[in-house]
C-alpha cells in the first residue's frame, strides 16, 4: 500500500452516527466526533460508558452495527496490515505470561514494524531502564502497564490509540508519562486517550469528549466542556442556619445585595466556580438520566 | 513531499517479510518455551521420564518377544519396546498438547489480542509456532534416543531406510499433531480450563493408541476404535523403525502397513488444515 498522504484539513479519525449494539442493548448510539492530524483528544466517561466498545471499533477489533468510520483514510473493517503499522495500541488490559524480559520484548516487536524507535530509547522514555533485563512477570502491575505503552510507541506509530494507560502509575510514573506524551506530540502524533483521571486529560488533551451512557454529552476543548452554563458559578452562605445556594452570573452583585439584605456579613459564605471534575459529573449525571429516561 | 511532510512517515521503509517475521517468531517462542517450568516437564521431559520409569518397573521381566512372551534368545528389553510408544507420544505432546493449551492461554491472557493490533502476519504467528514444535520436538527425540541407548542399551536402528521411515513419519506425525493441535486450540472456553480439556483427550489417546499399553493386547472394538485416530499409526511407524521386523506379526494386519499409516496421517494432516482455517480467529470479536 502506498503511503496514503491526508491532507491536514481531513480528520485522522472520522466518526459518523456510530452506533454499536450488542444483541438488544445498544452500547453507543450514534456518536460523531473527528480527530485531526497531530491533535490529542480525549474520550472522557465512567465505567461501561462505551469508550473502549468505541476506541477498540476504531482499531478494528470490534465490527459496528452502523454508521461510518475512517481512519488514517481506511475503514477499519478492513485495515490491512500496512495500515496496522501505522498504529500504536495500548489495549485497557493484558495478563501475559511474560516470560521474557523487557528488552527482548520490546526488540521483538520492534521488528514488526517498518520503521521502529530505538528500544533502549523507548525503555527509558517509559522509565525502565534499571528493569530492562527484567521478565516481564516479574514487574509491578504498573510497570508492567509501562511495557504496554513502550509496546504502543515502538512502532513509531502516526495515531496512538491509549486506553487508560496510567492505571497503576504512581505519581512519578505519570509524570514521566505526561512528558512522554508531550514528546510524541511534539513529533507530531496524533492521539486518542480515554482515562479517569481528569487533571490528565486537562494537562495532555488539546480537545474532549465525554460520553455516557452510549452517548456524547459534550465535546470541545477541555476549558470549555458542558458550556458557559456548567461553569457558572455558586454563591452557598446560610442564613438562620439553613445552607442556602444560588448560580449566578453575578456572584459580586449578588453578594453585595446579601450584605445589604442582610445588613451583616453573611455566615460560611463563599462563591465558587465549578472545576472540571464537577462539570464532568454533572454531564456524565445527565447523560446516564438521558438514557434511563429513553 | 511538501514541507509539512511529517518526520513519522516512513515512505521508504517496508515491512519485514513473513518469513523473517517467522523466524523472529520461532526464537522468540523456543526462547519462551524453556522458561516454562511445567511445559517443560509435561511436555518437553514426560516420554523420557515415562520410558524411564517403564524401563525400570518392568526391568525384572527379562527379554519378552512377539506378544509379550518371554524370549530369551530373540526377544527385546522393556526399554526398547517402550521406545517407538514414546517416540510417538513425544510428537502428540509436542504438537497438540503444547499447541493446543499454549495458544489457548494465548488467547485468553491477551497475547492474541495484543499481536492482532500489530503488523504481524498471521503467517507469521504460525511459522513460530511450527519452528517452536520442530526444534523442541527435535531435541525431545534427541534426549530420548540417546537416554534409550546409553542408559538403557536399547540398540537403534542401522539401515538408511529406517531412517528414511523415521524422518517422513517424524514429520507427518509432526505436522499432524501441530495442525490438530491449533484446531483443538478453540474448545476450551479460557485459558485456564486449557489443560484440564487438552491434557485427558491426549492421555486417553495415548492408552488406547499402543503407547502405554501394548496394542495387541487391546480388545479388538478398540483397536479399531484407535485405529481411526493418528496416533495410533504414529506409535506403528515407529514401530516400525525401533522393533525388529519379526515383531510385525503382532500387528492387525501382520505387518507394518506403511502405506496405511501414511494415508491415515495426511487424512488427518488435511483435515487438521481446514479446520485451522474455520477455527482460528486472531480474536473473539465482539464476545
Amino acid at each position: 500500500m502506498v503511503a496514503m498522504d491526508i491532507p491536514r484539513s481531513e480528520p485522522v479519525v472520522r466518526v459518523r452516527d456510530l452506533v454499536k449494539r450488542y444483541g438488544t442493548r445498544e452500547a453507543v448510539r450514534g456518536i460523531d466526533f473527528d480527530i485531526f492530524r497531530g491533535e490529542t483528544f480525549a474520550l472522557l466517561g465512567p465505567n461501561g460508558a462505551g469508550k473502549s466498545t468505541t476506541i477498540e471499533i476504531l482499531e478494528g477489533y470490534r465490527e459496528r452495527t452502523s454508521g461510518s468510520v475512517s481512519v488514517l483514510g481506511v475503514d477499519p473493517h478492513e485495515g490491512d496490515l500496512d495500515w496496522k503499522a501505522r498504529l500504536g495500541i495500548v489495549l485497557q488490559s493484558t495478563g501475559e505470561s511474560g516470560n521474557v524480559t523487557v528488552r527482548e520484548q520490546l526488540t521483538h516487536f520492534a521488528g514488526f514494524y517498518p520503521a521502529p524507535r530505538d528500544v533502549d530509547e523507548v525503555i527509558a522514555s517509559v522509565g525502565l531502564e534499571e528493569k530492562a533485563t527484567t521478565r516481564i512477570k516479574a514487574l509491578s502491575g504498573g510497570q508492567r502497564r509501562r511495557v504496554d505503552v513502550a509496546l504502543g510507541i515502538i512502532g513509531r506509530p502516526e495515531l496512538l490509540f491509549l486506553d487508560e494507560p496510567t492505571t497503576g502509575f504512581d505519581p512519578e510514573a505519570r509524570r514521566r508519562f505526561r512528558e512522554l506524551i508531550r514528546r510524541l506530540q511534539g513529533e507530531g502524533t496524533t492521539i486518542l486517550l480515554t482515562t479517569h483521571y481528569l487533571d490528565e486529560a486537562a494537562q495532555l488533551s488539546d480537545r474532549a469528549a465525554v460520553i455516557a451512557g452510549g452517548a456524547i454529552v459534550a465535546s470541545g476543548a477541555i476549558a470549555e466542556l458542558g458550556g458557559e452554563d456548567a461553569r457558572t458559578p455558586t454563591v452557598r452562605w446560610t442564613e438562620r442556619g439553613e445552607r442556602r445556594q444560588l448560580r449566578t452570573e453575578t456572584p459580586g452583585a449578588v453578594v453585595s445585595e446579601l450584605v445589604r439584605r442582610l445588613g451583616h456579613e453573611p455566615e460560611d459564605l463563599e462563591v465558587a466556580r465549578p472545576t472540571l471534575e464537577d462539570v464532568y459529573l454533572e454531564l456524565v449525571a445527565a447523560g446516564s438520566a438521558t438514557e434511563v429516561s429513553s | 513531499m511538501s514541507t509539512t511532510a511529517l518526520p513519522l512517515r516512513a515512505v521508504a521503509a517496508r515491512r519485514p517479510s513473513a518469513l523473517r517475521l517467522g523466524l523472529s517468531r520461532a526464537a522468540y517462542e523456543i526462547r519462551s518455551y524453556f522458561r516454562l517450568g511445567d511445559t517443560l516437564f509435561f511436555t518437553f521431559l514426560f516420554p523420557v521420564v515415562m520410558l524411564a520409569i517403564f524401563s525400570v518397573a518392568f526391568s525384572g521381566a527379562g527379554l519378552v518377544g512377539v506378544n509379550g512372551q518371554p524370549d530369551p534368545v530373540n526377544g527385546i528389553s522393556m526399554a526398547h519396546s517402550y521406545l517407538p510408544g514414546m517416540a510417538a507420544a513425544g510428537l502428540l505432546l509436542s504438537g497438540v498438547q503444547n499447541l493446543a493449551i499454549d495458544i489457548a492461554m494465548e488467547k485468553g491472557d491477551g497475547t492474541l489480542k495484543r499481536l492482532a493490533g500489530t503488523p504481524l502476519p498471521v503467517l507469521s504467528y504460525f511459522l513460530g509456532k511450527f519452528g517452536q514444535v520442530l526444534v523442541t520436538s527435535l531435541l525431545q527425540l534427541a534426549l530420548l534416543l540417546a537416554v534409550a541407548r546409553i542408559l538403557f542399551g536399547v540398540p537403534l536402528p542401522t539401515a538408511p531406510e529406517k531412517w528414511v521411515t523415521f524422518a517422513w513419519v517424524y514429520l507427518l506425525g509432526l505436522g499432524t499433531s501441530a495442525v490438530l493441535g491449533i484446531a483443538l486450540s478453540g474448545v476450551p472456553r479460557s485459558g485456564k480450563s486449557a489443560s484440564a480439556v487438552i491434557i485427558p483427550i491426549v492421555l486417553v489417546l495415548q492408552f488406547v493408541s499402543g503407547v502405554y499399553v501394548t496394542f495387541a493386547a487391546l480388545p479388538d472394538w478398540l483397536q479399531n476404535l484407535a485405529s481411526v485416530f493418528p496416533l495410533k499409526w504414529m506409535a506403528q511407524g515407529m514401530r516400525s523403525v525401533f522393533l525388529p521386523d519379526a515383531f510385525a506379526a503382532q500387528e492387525q494386519t501382520g505387518t507394518w502397513d506403511l502405506g496405511t499409516t501414511a494415508l491415515v496421517l495426511g487424512v488427518w494432516l488435511v483435515a487438521g488444515l481446514i479446520a485451522c482455517r474455520f477455527a482460528f480467529r486472531w480474536i473473539r470479536k465482539d464476545s
